[in-house]
């Protein structure tokens, strides 16, 4: 162990902050072992308050959000992703329009008298529609002219 | 950077940043809230990082002028004093071995220091910090530290010689 002398003379450099780490290292060791001079025990909390003090820890969890570059990658990645589905929708409907499977499958499914048939209601349907959209027209007309009348009132 | 390549940088050091913080806000509870701060701080600039030659010096830079700034604020608005008697129920290790009536005289000494004192103290008998560490830390320079540092050792010296003394006599 450490000479009294030695303690004394390392003192007297630490009050003058002379001392190297490796020297405080020694001055604490040499304070923290159980019989000290009495003339020296008056140092012996500082040293041990150093020691403990060390001991104290930042308990608490490292808070850490998603830092700015991940926040801008995933940005990136949403953007691409939006773009891959759009192309995909876009391909996939070019097949279902531009194929003749669906007439295909129609004449497999239906003999042509339905066909037939069916074609006359159609037609039936549309020619009937178109009168009443010329009704529609005629009442159009009436509109302007009540509109003409009204606005000359 | 990933987090766990952050978290590496930052776990050597954060709990000398927590010390720091401590011993210049006192309240455990504040030292806490600036450390994490300064965590925060130093994630979301997680690019410079890598450009810092001395991550460990600059945010013992950054606690350093946070907590000033913290005890700045204080002195101003007068409802943070509340803080100064601070107790916490907290009863950590740390805590218990406090407890013990000298060590518990050493924070009180340690506490009427100057902060300037006070950082220097902690940084070199307390962290073990080179000279030249500490002043490119608190940005001060070295002789500035050496009297700085020989004053609170010698101020603590005194008030524990007079605890000392009333003990015995």
């Amino acid at each position: 162990m450490e000479s009294v002398k030695n303690i004394e003379k390392l003192l007297e450099r630490y009050l003058e902050a002379e001392t190297t780490v490796a020297e405080e290292a020694r001055l604490q060791e040499y304070f923290l072992q159980e019989d000290i001079p009495a003339h020296l025990e008056s140092y012996r909390p500082m040293f041990q308050y150093f020691k403990v003090a060390k001991q104290e820890r930042y308990t608490k969890e490292v808070p850490l959000k998603p830092g700015r570059n991940t926040s801008y990658y995933l940005r990136w990645v949403s953007v691409a992703a939006v773009a891959v589905l759009l192309v995909g929708v876009y391909f996939n409907q070019q097949p279902l329009t531009s194929s003749t499977d669906q007439f295909a499958s129609l004449e497999e499914e239906y003999t042509p008298e339905e066909i037939e048939s069916a074609q006359m209601a159609l037609a039936m349907f549309s020619k009937n529609f178109n009168k009443g959209t010329e009704g529609v027209a005629y009442l159009k007309e009436f509109e302007k002219t009540t509109n003409k009348f009204l606005v000359n009132e | 950077m990933r987090q766990s390549e952050f978290l590496n940088i930052v776990t050597p050091f954060k709990d000398k940043l927590f010390r720091l913080a401590k011993r210049l806000l006192v309240s455990t509870e504040e030292a806490e809230d600036a450390t994490q701060e300064i965590l925060m701080k130093l994630w979301s600039n997680n690019e410079k990082i890598a450009s810092y030659n001395n991550v460990e010096a600059f945010a013992m830079t950054m606690t350093k002028n946070y907590c000033l700034d913290r005890l700045k604020s204080k002195q101003a608005g007068n409802l943070k004093l509340v803080h100064s008697n601070y107790t916490d129920e907290n009863t950590s290790l740390q805590r218990q071995i406090e407890v013990k009536d000298s060590l518990n005289w050493m924070t009180r000494i340690l506490n009427t220091l100057p902060e300037q004192q006070r950082m220097v103290l902690q940084l070199r008998d307390v962290e073990q910090y080179e000279y030249d560490e500490i002043a490119e830390m608190l940005d001060m320079k070295p002789t500035a530290i050496r009297v700085a540092l020989s004053r609170a050792r010698k101020a603590v010296r005194e008030e524990l010689i007079k605890k000392h003394n009333y003990g015995i006599g």
